[in-house]
């Protein structure tokens, strides 16, 4: 695990809270951090390389630039956890795929270009597998922020 | 065929989703990152800015912003909690369960009854199960008799991550 300093757990707390928009943003929050423009930017490039961050940049409303998702779940036999795992990861639609520890062990989020594709992917997997797939898409979001201290 | 959706052909013009296409991997780190994706997507900085400013009013762009890996942070217990919630209340007691600071995530999702008897999921993040427990026994409060039943679901194994993208103009 990378070791963090007091400036990187400050950076990775106030960059979650977002970066203005502004001509030189990074000097603005180099300034509230009390560090230079050029140290946040180094700071940030390492915190990136080393996957402390899995990201950084604008956070996209996915379903509100038209695209659908949805959350599937599925009870897995364990013997056949991993063959299963190569069915469901090889569709390109599949964009995460977690295993979890319960009867349904395998939590995967499908993304695709248009509402109907859900169904049909989904449909898709049940087929190749012959398992059951229970579609889970989000109905409501509550409250989104993020505000894990690091 | 165009792979940009058709919502996103109605709801941003052509140079919003340039700049989408050119950022949605990364915002440059640059000390001007706004010149930066400007070059890339034949504009001017201001005019980028502009862009991201009407974006972040619409909802479309959330914010710009750090996305954290909670195991590299030292989150060691992932945990999808599910609550199966009153439904004449879920609403009301999803905003205060999403409120609460160490939950991340927190949605309304279909039950597949009887299967699935579970309407809330809210995502806790604890270093170790025990704190991740007591986050949990936070929440079990806060439902109180509207909730009727709740389980846990550690996360064991990333199986995939590819996170999401859009295609882009070129792409099928």
């Amino acid at each position: 695990m990378p070791e963090l300093d007091a400036l990187d757990r400050a950076i990775v707390n106030r960059l979650q809270a977002g970066l203005p928009v502004s001509e030189r943003p990074y000097a603005e929050v180099a300034a509230e951090l009390e560090t230079s423009e050029a140290v946040l930017l180094e700071r940030l490039q390492r915190l990136l390389d080393e996957r402390v961050l899995t990201r950084f940049g604008p956070l996209y409303d996915a379903e509100r630039l038209g695209g659908a998702f949805a959350l599937c779940a599925m009870a897995v036999p364990e013997a056949r956890f991993d063959a299963v795992a190569e069915q469901v990861n090889a569709l390109p639609e599949v964009a995460h795929n977690y295993r979890r520890e319960h009867r349904f062990n395998m939590w995967f989020v499908l993304a695709t270009e248009q509402p109907d594709d859900i169904e049909r992917i989904a449909d898709a997997v049940r087929e190749q597998t012959g398992l059951p797939v229970y579609v889970m898409p989000k109905e409501r979001e509550y409250h989104l922020r993020l505000k894990l201290e690091a | 065929m165009n792979a940009v959706p058709d919502d996103l052909r109605a709801g941003l013009d052509d140079l919003d989703r340039r700049i989408v296409l050119a950022t949605q991997a990364g915002l440059p780190l640059v000390p001007r990152p706004f010149r930066a994706v400007a070059e890339q997507v034949g504009a001017d900085e201001a005019e980028v800015m502009r862009r991201f400013r009407r974006m972040q009013a619409t909802g479309i762009v959330r914010r710009i912003g750090a996305v954290p890996n909670h195991y590299a942070l030292g989150y060691r217990a992932n945990g999808m909690s599910v609550w199966d919630v009153d439904d004449a209340q879920v609403d009301a007691l999803g905003e205060q369960v999403g409120a609460l600071d160490f939950v991340s995530h927190c949605y309304r999702r279909p039950r597949h009854l009887p299967h699935w008897p579970y309407n809330l999921f809210a995502m806790v993040h604890g270093r170790d199960r025990e704190e991740a427990e007591r986050q949990i026994a936070v929440i079990a409060q806060l439902l109180g008799a509207a909730c009727r039943g709740h389980d846990v679901l550690y996360s064991t194994r990333i199986l995939k991550k590819t996170g999401l993208r859009f295609a882009g103009p070129d792409r099928d």
